[in-house]
């Protein structure tokens, strides 16, 4: 069977893009592979693992379980966009201070599934912080230091908008 | 693994996708979430010639109110069934369940239709579409055809579908007011397949009238437990009656899988149909 190729348009990260994929490539490895955007990782391919979640129109989803001609048309945000986010940046200070990653493999999609917890209003509670993030496996941590690393950045949020309210009365 | 080659197909109407899928030269496979089929061609599992991505058909994503039924086309993707008002107050059954079916990454692209096309024995929505008593509409380029749940699952990823047919929508009766829901599952973490898990629905609880309780992940597909339900039928809540429709369960047919034998699967079938009464109970007082 000839390999079927399609050219495609979508926004990565803010820059327009235009490639010609074949239809079999998913779209984490379109990320990786054609835009050369290494911080998504793939790990298990089937689902499982969370590694390559990336931001598509909006909401999170499988890298590796979306085709890249499925993102045509499409605005995607990968690790890489998110770095320059207010969130993203606090949980990778956060992530740092309380050593919540140790090889690293798993840790774009921590972030990108935390962005997502922390931005939509998440509370602390950490069974809540663990039930969202359960879709993503670690297997360094023991997930402790990443449900503690989630949970400061909220709690130092909060206590940022009561002193703000506080100072404006 | 990376997926073998196909050829990629992308209607933008049903009319232009079920014309693609009642060619019967090549083998047709519909893609819609894709949060099964995908991995599966990933793990190279399977490998269709040509695939039909429904992706593009914005006539699939509805959710209407009809007269006390809910109609729900099957590319709502399961996010959409969570954030929905009509489903929250109609079904109240989904707003208990959905919040298992996998992770929220997975819920933004898996779809109902898709579900019940695949008829993974683990899945919760078979189940849940059993317990409602809901229907599925198919539709194929000669024409439609309804579907009660309870003649649609057949067996391992087995359906009442046929060849060029497409899941279009689900069918299903609203909630009235003394109607009452419950669902359990065991797994091992949240998200995961469930080792076990039940869906029920119950004309009245106290006592027992018209119930419905379908198992997941214990067979071959999801399975209705008619004995345990005629042993409620009547009774009121208490160890003893729970204690006899756990005996009843021993006439269904479970199936071993790579977690847990026969044996524990029947155990556990008891363990998530007390829970979830339970569940039910302590709601209604």
């Amino acid at each position: 069977m000839m390999s079927d190729k399609l050219d495609i348009e979508l926004i990565v990260n803010g820059e327009q893009i235009q490639q010609s994929v074949l239809v079999r490539t998913n779209l984490v490895d379109f990320l990786r592979d054609q835009v050369g955007l290494t911080g998504s990782h793939v790990g298990c391919e089937q689902g499982v693992c969370g590694a390559c979640t990336v931001e598509v129109d909006g909401v999170m989803v499988r890298g590796c379980l979306m085709l890249a001609v499925q993102a045509n048309g499409s605005t995607v945000t990968t690790i890489e966009g998110f770095a320059g986010n207010t969130t993203g940046k606090k949980l990778q200070n956060a992530f740092s201070e309380h050593n919540a990653l140790q090889c690293g493999y798993c840790t774009p999609g921590m972030l990108a599934s935390s962005i997502e917890y922390i931005d939509r209003g998440g509370s602390t509670d950490r069974d809540s912080i663990r039930q969202h993030l359960s879709g993503n496996y670690c297997r360094c941590t023991g997930y402790q230091a990443i449900v503690d690393a989630v949970a400061s950045v909220i709690e130092i949020t909060d206590a940022g908008i009561n002193q703000s309210e506080g100072a404006s009365t | 693994m990376k997926a073998p080659d196909f050829k990629y197909e992308c209607p933008l109407t049903l009319d232009d996708a079920l014309a693609c899928l009642a060619s019967d030269e090549l083998d047709c496979q519909p893609l819609a979430g894709g949060q099964s089929l995908m991995p599966m061609m990933n793990l190279r599992l399977a490998g269709p010639e040509v695939i039909v991505d429904l992706n593009k058909l914005s006539e699939l994503e509805f959710i209407y109110e009809e007269v006390s039924r809910v109609s729900i086309g099957s590319m709502v993707r399961y996010s959409a069934l969570l954030a929905s008002a009509i489903v929250r107050k109609h079904i109240p059954l989904f707003a208990k369940a959905v919040p298992h079916i996998a992770h929220e990454a997975i819920r933004n692209r898996g779809t109902i239709g898709g579900s019940v096309a695949l008829a993974d024995p683990a899945a919760e929505m078979p189940a849940l579409l059993r317990a409602l008593n809901a229907s599925i509409i198919l539709k194929s380029s000669s024409g439609s055809r309804e579907i009660p749940a309870d003649e649609f699952f057949i067996g391992v990823y087995d359906t009442a579908l046929e060849q060029g047919e497409l899941v279009h929508s689900i069918s299903i009766p609203t909630a009235d007011i003394d109607q009452r829901f419950g669902f359990y599952e065991l797994a091992r973490r949240h998200g995961d397949y469930a080792m076990a898990g039940v869906a029920i629905s119950a004309s009245s609880i106290n006592p027992y009238v018209g119930l419905r309780i379908v198992f997941f992940s214990v067979g071959d597909h999801a399975l209705r437990a008619t004995d345990a339900e005629a042993v409620l039928e009547g009774q009121i809540y208490s160890d003893a009656v729970l204690d006899k429709a756990k005996d009843a369960l021993a006439s269904l047919e479970f199936n071993e899988d790579m977690n847990a034998s026969e044996a524990t699967k029947a155990h556990l079938a008891g363990v998530v149909m007390q829970r979830a009464l339970a569940g039910m109970n302590a709601e209604n007082t």
